[in-house]
């Protein structure tokens, strides 16, 4: 028993190792920074740069940030604050069958609906022409398949304001909503923030619903309505070539460890903040 | 003899879902005194307190009926700003809970709802304030600093003090030393003793020796219902009920 | 001087007011919007794939020039997709609850430690199924194994273990420690405690670990791209490459033949059914079989 729970507790580091050491004949050949930088992706002449696909990772999580974010947070305050205890009741099982849709149902919905959303009305709005296959479409998917993971912890935290500080500013003359906006929304901040960290994160890794919309072209995207090629598609897409290239296996999976670094880095700051937060509040 | 009544409770009941915490309750309380309400835990008397100033607004469950006459006015059903009514009162509860703001600010929140916003007025303000509840020589030097850097009985103060800042007419306070040492709470006391000229106190307490330190009137409660209320000199030395002499003796707690 | 306090402080209230009816309206309006996109995603899925859905397709394997539009079914994916998250769960059911149940009274005392592995599971479920993937891949070629049933069982067992535990733990956290004080006073032993007690007192909330856990490895496609491969057979070992539902719905869309699609878009009907089930009867299980737990 006890070997098994190291082994669990090990469990980050032996993926983290396991990773690097596969990548390992990649970055013997090659700077870690000119990996990380270059644009040039030509993996037949040997050629790595992973800047496109970290900045279309980066364009598609933050945009679909922005869209479940705002949403996210003004639910959570409805539904703690506002709401009839009824309708928390009816979200609940909402945001559990939204958590509970599988990536690749996600994908099908962003290609049915959201892509011919963003080609036909969107873009037209916005004076852009675009197939639909676009940052745009993978950010709203993603968006959507994040909220419930966000919203649940935001209940959580909201929930975990003792009700004695609203009572005080209250009894102070403050309005329900002046209430909300200079002390609820100020106590809950660090929760808040770290919420949408790990919703960054969890963002950041999802692979077939996103590469499923949002059009994998190698090119550093400059707007919502071009096409992007975010890092976990480019490991998913490319999995059948992986052993005939040279170098080409250990490039993906380099590319599996920046993705691994970087969603462990927000795991690690977004938990441990939670905690302290905990801590303090209590 | 009888001073002015400051607060009239008449028939008020409170239900949650369908258990009814109040039952028809009809008190008193006296300007510029201390009453203290008085019972065991679980007798309805924080929710009681909670009714006056409409903290009860917050709790969807509860449904309040009755009259509740602040200086001859109803406050229950009016459709007067309700804020207004709550800054009529100031609210000390069980354990502190400042807000997630610096001390400065705690004080200045009420003030700058009520439209005070001039810095130095403000300052002065803040100062008084934190003289009166006796913090001001101990947090002078760190205003800017979270008020959650206080001890648990400095902080009580502040609450106080910011309390008393929205220029309240009435007191209440919700057993205001139950999280508090001994010294802490001997403070707060003395405190009440000395706001009494100028407040109207309400305090919740199921202390009996604290009751007994700082009444000025008894209201007893048990089980919801207002068993007996009087004089403080009369309930403690005359009891009228069976179940008030048993309290008293300590065989109900 | 009071008086244009007063009527600037009167003034201020009323914006506040109409402020809040603002906030109220787009708050209302964003639970509202996350409740229509469920139904709209589910009448989207519904819409497209419910008129290809017939017995035919599935209860038949694909047949010859099925990927060009011919005869055949999904009946390889959908046994590969139960095959490969029965065994998942199964695997991550039985080296899940010793380790949530050990966390809670063994380990009890050593608050730290438990708190250490409570974290660790987070990080653990943070991480994305294509890196549990990538490090499939990466364990199978330095262990020899080939994509199969097997790889695939285990990667997702990796993948859902984290899952497993903190959902069974919490549920064990949540028992009231009266209850442990009163076995142990009847002269209980630990394992008597945890296999006999606790886990009858945490029973929906095991349920409910299982169910969630279910509906991740059956849902979940990034991690067996890797591991599995992919056939038109049913597997008959667990060393057999197999096919899985969320795997044929990726492969199939992006084929440009009409026909090829209408099945990828039946094949998202019967995903989507299969969690729809799974959150139904999840939330049956919360709320009927708590009748044995106590409650404080």
């Amino acid at each position: 028993m006890s070997l098994w729970l190291i082994l669990m507790l090990a469990m980050p580091v032996l993926i983290g190792g396991g990773l690097l050491w596969k990548s390992w004949s990649l970055l013997h050949d090659h700077a870690l920074g000119e990996l990380l930088l270059s644009t040039r992706w030509r993996p037949l002449s040997g050629e790595f740069g992973f800047a496109p696909f970290i900045l279309s990772s980066l364009w598609v999580t933050l945009v679909s940030l922005l869209i479940a974010g705002p949403v996210c947070v003004l639910s959570a305050i409805h539904l703690t604050q506002y709401a009839p205890r009824i309708v928390l009741k009816v979200m609940q099982p909402v945001t559990d069958i939204l958590a509970g849709i599988p990536s690749v149902i996600y994908g099908v919905w962003g290609i049915v609906a959201i892509v011919p959303l963003v080609s036909r009305n969107l873009a037209p709005l916005m004076g852009a022409e675009t197939t639909g296959y676009s940052i745009l479409s993978g950010a709203i998917v993603l968006a959507v398949m994040i909220i419930p993971f966000v919203l649940n912890i935001l209940i959580e935290i909201f929930r975990s304001i003792p009700i004695e500080l609203q009572e005080a500013s209250l009894s102070l003359g403050a309005s329900r909503w002046y209430t909300i906006k200079y002390v609820t929304l100020r106590k809950a901040l660090p929760g808040i923030v770290s919420a949408l960290g790990l919703g960054l994160s969890r963002a950041f890794g999802e692979t077939i619903a996103v590469l499923m919309v949002v059009g994998n072209v190698t090119i550093i995207p400059r707007g919502v309505f071009q096409p992007g090629y975010p890092l976990p598609a480019l490991i998913a897409n490319n999995y059948g070539e992986m052993l005939s290239i040279p170098m080409y296996d250990s490039a993906l999976m380099f590319g599996a460890l920046i993705l691994f670094v970087i969603v462990m880095v927000f795991n690690l700051a977004a938990r441990l903040t939670i905690i302290r937060y905990e801590k303090v509040s209590q | 003899m009888e001073a002015n009544h400051k607060i009239r409770v008449e028939n008020l009941s409170l239900r949650v879902n369908g258990h009814e915490i109040l039952k028809d309750i009809n008190v008193s309380i006296p300007e510029n005194k201390i009453t203290v309400i008085l019972g065991p835990s679980g007798c309805g008397k924080t929710t009681l307190m909670k009714s006056m100033n409409r903290l009860t607004d917050i709790y969807p469950e509860m449904h309040v009926r009755g009259r509740i006459l602040i200086d001859e006015e109803d406050i229950l059903n009016t459709h007067k700003d309700v804020t207004a009514i709550r800054k009529k009162m100031g609210l000390l509860s069980q354990r502190p809970y400042p807000l997630p703001m610096s001390i400065y600010n705690n004080i200045a929140f009420g003030l700058r709802i009520s439209g005070r916003k001039k810095r130095d007025l403000l300052d002065k303000r803040v100062e008084h304030y934190l003289k009166q509840a006796s913090l001001w020589e101990e947090v002078k030097g760190r205003l800017r600093e979270p008020a959650s850097s206080l001890s648990i009985g400095q902080q009580q103060r502040l609450c106080l003090a910011r309390g008393l800042a929205v220029d309240p007419e009435i007191i209440l306070a919700d057993e205001p030393t139950s999280a508090l040492d001994p010294i802490s709470s001997q403070e707060i006391e003395k405190k009440f003793l000395d706001l009494k000229q100028d407040y109207t106190i309400v305090l919740v307490t199921h202390i009996l020796r604290q009751a007994a330190r700082l009444a000025d009137h008894v209201i007893f409660m048990y089980l919801g219902e207002v068993i007996e209320q009087a004089p403080a000199e009369e309930f403690f030395h005359h009891p009228r009920t069976e179940i008030t002499r048993a309290y008293l003796k300590g065989s109900i707690n | 001087m009071r008086r244009y306090l007063s009527k600037e402080y009167t003034f201020r209230r009323k914006i506040q007011v109409y402020e809040e009816l603002f906030f109220r309206l787009i708050m209302l309006l964003a639970s509202l919007l996350i409740a229509l996109v469920l139904l709209q995603i589910v009448w989207s899925i519904f819409r497209e794939g419910v008129g290809s859905v017939s017995w035919e397709m599935l209860t038949n394997t694909p047949k010859g020039g099925f990927y060009f539009g011919k005869e055949g079914g999904i009946l390889n994916a959908i046994i590969g997709s139960l095959y490969l998250g029965l065994g998942a769960t199964l695997l991550a059911f039985v080296t899940g609850l010793p380790v949530a149940l050990f966390m809670n009274t063994w380990l009890a005392p050593r608050k730290r430690l438990v708190n250490l592995v409570r974290f660790t599971l987070d990080l653990l479920w943070g991480i994305p199924s294509i890196v549990y993937g990538a490090f499939g891949f990466a364990l199978m070629i330095a262990l020899g194994i080939k994509a199969s049933l097997l790889a695939g069982i285990i990667v997702l067992a990796l993948l859902i273990l984290p899952i497993m535990i903190r959902a069974i733990d919490e549920g064990l956290k949540a028992s009231p420690p009266g209850l442990t004080e009163a076995t142990y006073a009847l002269g209980a032993t630990t394992s008597e405690l945890s296999f006999s007690v606790l886990t009858r007192q945490c029973l929906p909330h095991i349920l409910t670990a299982i169910l969630l856990s279910f509906g991740r490895a059956i849902g979940d496609a990034a991690s067996v791209l890797f591991t599995t491969g992919f056939t038109d057979n049913i597997p008959t070992s667990l060393g057999q490459p197999t096919a899985s539902l969320p795997l044929a719905i990726f492969f199939q869309l992006s084929s440009p033949i009409p026909e090829v699609k209408e099945r990828a878009y039946a094949a998202a009907v019967i995903l989507t059914v299969i969690i729809l089930i799974i959150s139904i009867l999840s939330r049956i299980f919360t709320n009927k079989y708590s009748r044995n737990t106590i409650k404080f």
